[in-house]
């Protein structure tokens, strides 16, 4: 209460404009309203309870996992989903799921916070490593190829592994902790390299409905700073800054719905369903969802394998490799198979 | 002017002499000068050519006529030299308007001149454009086809930003002189002040106006309202003066800052509407004939053909505007492609039914009930929807916010009712908020707004009816 006190005599003294009871203690980013903490914890949660019971993403007695990565996002997903279960009776079964890359020094900290999460919120945790899945650690796959296009690898790997991890724990849904930010940070990715296909279904609360594993994001409406704000986020929000983040801060420092208003555009973009979207089918090889005979992942190994890491690595992909966590897996158009072994796609 | 059909014929050459073999007989005399050329040109330069041309050290080349570009003039394709640049651009315009039929020779058209170089390179074309058309008129013997004409607007908005009256004294002498200029055919030029449609009492409308713009709290919206406003002067202008079209500059580059402020202001549904060649959601439709065309390639033709523009009026955007604005530039300066990129994104939006010239016929009597004839012949076959439009900013109302405005019936006054027939991002950001003011708000809005307001609500029934018309189709539809 201390705390809360020596804030208050900095914000002026006002009372929170929710209880009317006790003194504000910060400024809402989303609102911009003066609020108390509990206030702020109350809404914070009550919002994404909503968002959660709005679009029906889930239904009880489902096996939900949360993909951890041990950032801010995901640790404040893993609490609040876990309390949201309780107070609210979901009747969910929460899993945490991790991916380990196999990077030195990279992962460590994230899985030893990701452990601790286990312990804290007494939710079960699988961790899938590359090594398991693939037979490669980033480590050996940066010694084969350097240090240019591994996030190709990283990138495509990462959303398979999550995947069979989410079937390996026999998971309904996969929720991962993406936040408004992120949302609005691809809808405008997407303007800028004119990727209608993507800019239609980066909106959807739900993803891939048609796959085995559907992936939600309830963090939808959210934006960092809450999140970062909120008691369990360790992190700040500096991990990543492309010039569309840095963009997007800076509107939002001008105009905090900003970030609502993209998303809304993006939701009410008139997109025509004839637009022609990539085919959905599976890897002939591992089953996964692949637009293409083979999964880029299984290409990406199969170059690995033979020797030819640049298989499968190429122009086909936007800018920002890897960079943007929501996009991936139907990228390339150009069937890379249809060409002779060993042709490198440059 | 030499026109797109010369350089066409270069281009062919040039490309001929690019793969250097195909059709060498066609042409042979031409080929055979530009070959000397050529060869002289390359033993000078020392270049060396695999398929496509490739100039290392000293110079450039350009592509289409093969000539050393002594200024470098990055084109589409490129670096041209001025003439090819100049006739580059001059064919994306005369594209637009042909493509589009944004221009027939019974128009009367009315280009919105701001004195940027985009509406002044617009306004140049529209000259050249007019100009052979009356070049041909003289030369025909028939004298069948009429030459469209031209009149300039140049809205006047000292009243906001309080510009030197010596300054802007000289401004209006510039204009004048540049109008004079570009004659024959003689285009006449309309000055009215932005405050005009407010009161016909010239003080009375900039207190009004002034009033307005100081009850808005949001400096983004505030300058859009201005850009609104300045929108229903020209169409008032346009209407006035008997215009039937009115062409505005704006580029590729400034479309891609809109396609993208328009997206983080929330109005992703009526995007497509702003973006399109033509927009005929106006009394006067307005077209965009060098929507092509970057702001770069504008300036450049500007200061190559030294085209007099008038920066000072010009205020600089602040705000969620300015802060898009510097975002695209910076995008621009990364990759040079970018803003035709944005604008190719939000063109596979679909746009709205009003996007294309109505089809009209000579009879100024008939035209309403054709057009209303026409466009039920079309709703039958595509069953186009109404659309309900914002009084302020006129885009068109998305389903959901339709429905929030079903509850219109509710509203006590017409101040209330018109915040609530306002499209949600103009409730934010230009709407005051609380009954008090906003009725104080609501009081100073010009007619045209007021009067929009009012045409929707009877637009309430209309829409209404709008939505009875939809299931009396669908039972047409079952019928057949």
């Amino acid at each position: 209460m201390d705390d809360t006190e020596a804030k208050t005599n900095k914000a002026g003294g006002r009372q929170c404009s929710i209880c009317n009871q006790r003194r504000a203690a910060l400024k809402r980013p989303k609102t911009l309203q003066q609020i108390c903490k509990e206030c702020f914890y109350a809404v914070f949660e009550e919002e994404i309870h909503q968002v959660i019971v709005d679009n029906h993403l889930f239904k009880p007695g489902e096996r939900i996992a949360i993909g951890a990565s041990g950032g801010k996002d995901s640790t404040v997903l893993a609490y609040v989903l876990s309390e949201l279960n309780r107070r609210h009776n979901y009747g969910l079964n929460l899993f945490l799921l991790s991916v380990d890359e196999g990077i030195t020094g990279y992962r460590d900290d994230s899985l030893e916070t990701v452990k601790r999460n286990e312990v804290q919120y007494g939710l079960p945790l699988k961790v899938v490593s590359y090594k398991d899945l693939y037979g490669w650690t980033m480590d050996e796959i940066v010694k084969m190829i350097g240090l240019k296009n591994n996030c190709t690898f990283c990138g495509v790997f990462r959303r398979q592994a999550l995947d069979r991890g989410a079937a390996l724990l026999k998971t309904d849904k996969l929720a991962t902790g993406h936040n408004a930010d992120d949302i609005a940070e691809t809808i405008l990715l997407n303007i800028l390299r004119g990727d209608i296909a993507r800019l239609s279904r980066c909106t959807s609360i739900t993803t891939g409905e048609d796959g085995p594993i559907p992936r939600c994001k309830p963090f939808k409406y959210t934006y960092e700073k809450e999140i970062v704000i909120y008691p369990c986020s360790i992190y700040s929000p500096n991990a990543y800054r492309g010039f569309a983040r840095e963009f997007i801060k800076d509107l939002e420092r001008i105009r905090p719905r900003a970030i609502l208003d993209i998303i809304k555009s993006g939701e009410n973009f008139r997109i025509s369903t004839s637009t022609k979207m990539p085919e959905q089918g599976t890897c002939e090889r591992c089953g996964y969802i692949s637009s293409q005979k083979w999964c880029k992942a299984c290409v990406l190994l199969e170059g690995l394998n033979r020797g030819l890491p640049k298989l499968g690595i190429g122009r086909t992909r936007g800018l920002n490799n890897g960079q943007n966590k929501d996009m991936d897996q139907t990228n390339g158009m150009k069937n890379i198979h249809s060409k002779e072994c060993g042709t490198l796609d440059f | 002017m030499d026109a797109g059909g010369t350089c066409d014929a270069r281009e062919s050459e040039g490309k001929e002499l690019q793969g250097s073999s195909s059709n060498k007989t066609s042409r042979p005399y031409m080929f055979g000068a530009l070959r000397a050329n050529w060869m002289r040109w390359r033993k000078l330069q020392n270049i060396e050519q695999r398929g496509r041309i490739k100039v290392n050290v000293n110079g450039r080349l350009c592509p289409v006529e093969l000539r050393l570009v002594d200024e470098a003039i990055t084109g589409d394709d490129g670096r041209l030299c001025s003439g090819c640049f100049r006739s580059s651009l001059f064919g994306k315009f005369k594209l637009a308007v042909t493509s589009h039929g944004m221009i027939s020779p019974t128009d009367n058209v009315l280009v919105a001149f701001s004195g940027g170089p985009s509406s002044r390179v617009a306004l140049q074309f529209v000259h050249e454009m007019q100009h052979k058309a009356q070049k041909n008129f003289i030369a025909s013997r028939d004298k069948s086809l009429p030459v469209f004409g031209v009149g300039v607007a140049f809205i006047d908005e000292s009243a906001i930003n309080c510009v030197p009256s010596h300054e802007f004294e000289k401004a209006i002498q510039d204009i004048q002189l540049i109008v004079s200029n570009l004659a024959p055919p003689a285009k006449e030029l309309h000055i009215s002040p932005i405050e005009s449609i407010f009161s016909l009492d010239s003080t009375d409308g900039r207190n009004k106006l002034k009033e307005l713009l100081l009850s808005i709290t949001d400096v983004t919206g505030k300058e859009d309202l201005l850009q609104h406003l300045l929108m229903i002067s020209l169409q008032k202008i346009a209407f006035d003066k008997g215009y039937n079209k009115l062409v505005l500059g704006s580029c590729t580059s400034r479309i891609a800052s809109h396609v993208i402020s328009a997206t983080v202001k929330g109005q992703g549904y009526s995007l497509p509407a702003d973006i399109q060649y033509v927009d005929a959601r106006w009394e006067i439709p307005v077209v965009l004939p060098l929507r092509d065309c970057l702001a770069q390639e504008l300036n450049m033709l500007c200061s190559l053909d030294s085209l007099k523009t008038l920066e000072v009026l010009n205020g600089p955007c602040s705000g969620i505007n300015g802060l898009v604005s510097s975002f695209v530039a910076l995008l621009q300066k990364e990759n040079p492609s970018r803003d035709r990129t944005i604008v190719r994104t939000a063109e596979k939006l679909t746009p709205f039914h009003f996007n294309r010239i109505p089809e009209t016929d000579d009879h100024n009597d008939h035209l309403s009930s054709l057009r209303r004839h026409k466009k039920f012949n079309l709703k039958s076959n595509e069953s186009i929807p109404s659309e309900f439009f914002c009084p302020i900013c006129s885009s068109p109302l998305n389903k959901s916010d339709l429905q929030s405005l079903s509850n219109l019936e509710s509203c006590q006054n017409s101040a209330e009712f018109f915040g609530a027939s306002c499209c949600p991002s103009c409730q934010f950001q230009i709407l005051p908020k609380g009954d008090s003011s906003m009725e104080h708000f609501h009081s100073l809005l010009p007619q045209p707004i007021i009067a929009r307001a009012k045409d929707g609500s009877c637009g309430t029934g209309s829409w209404l009816r709008e939505q009875i018309k939809d299931c009396l189709l669908s039972d047409d539809e079952d019928g057949t």
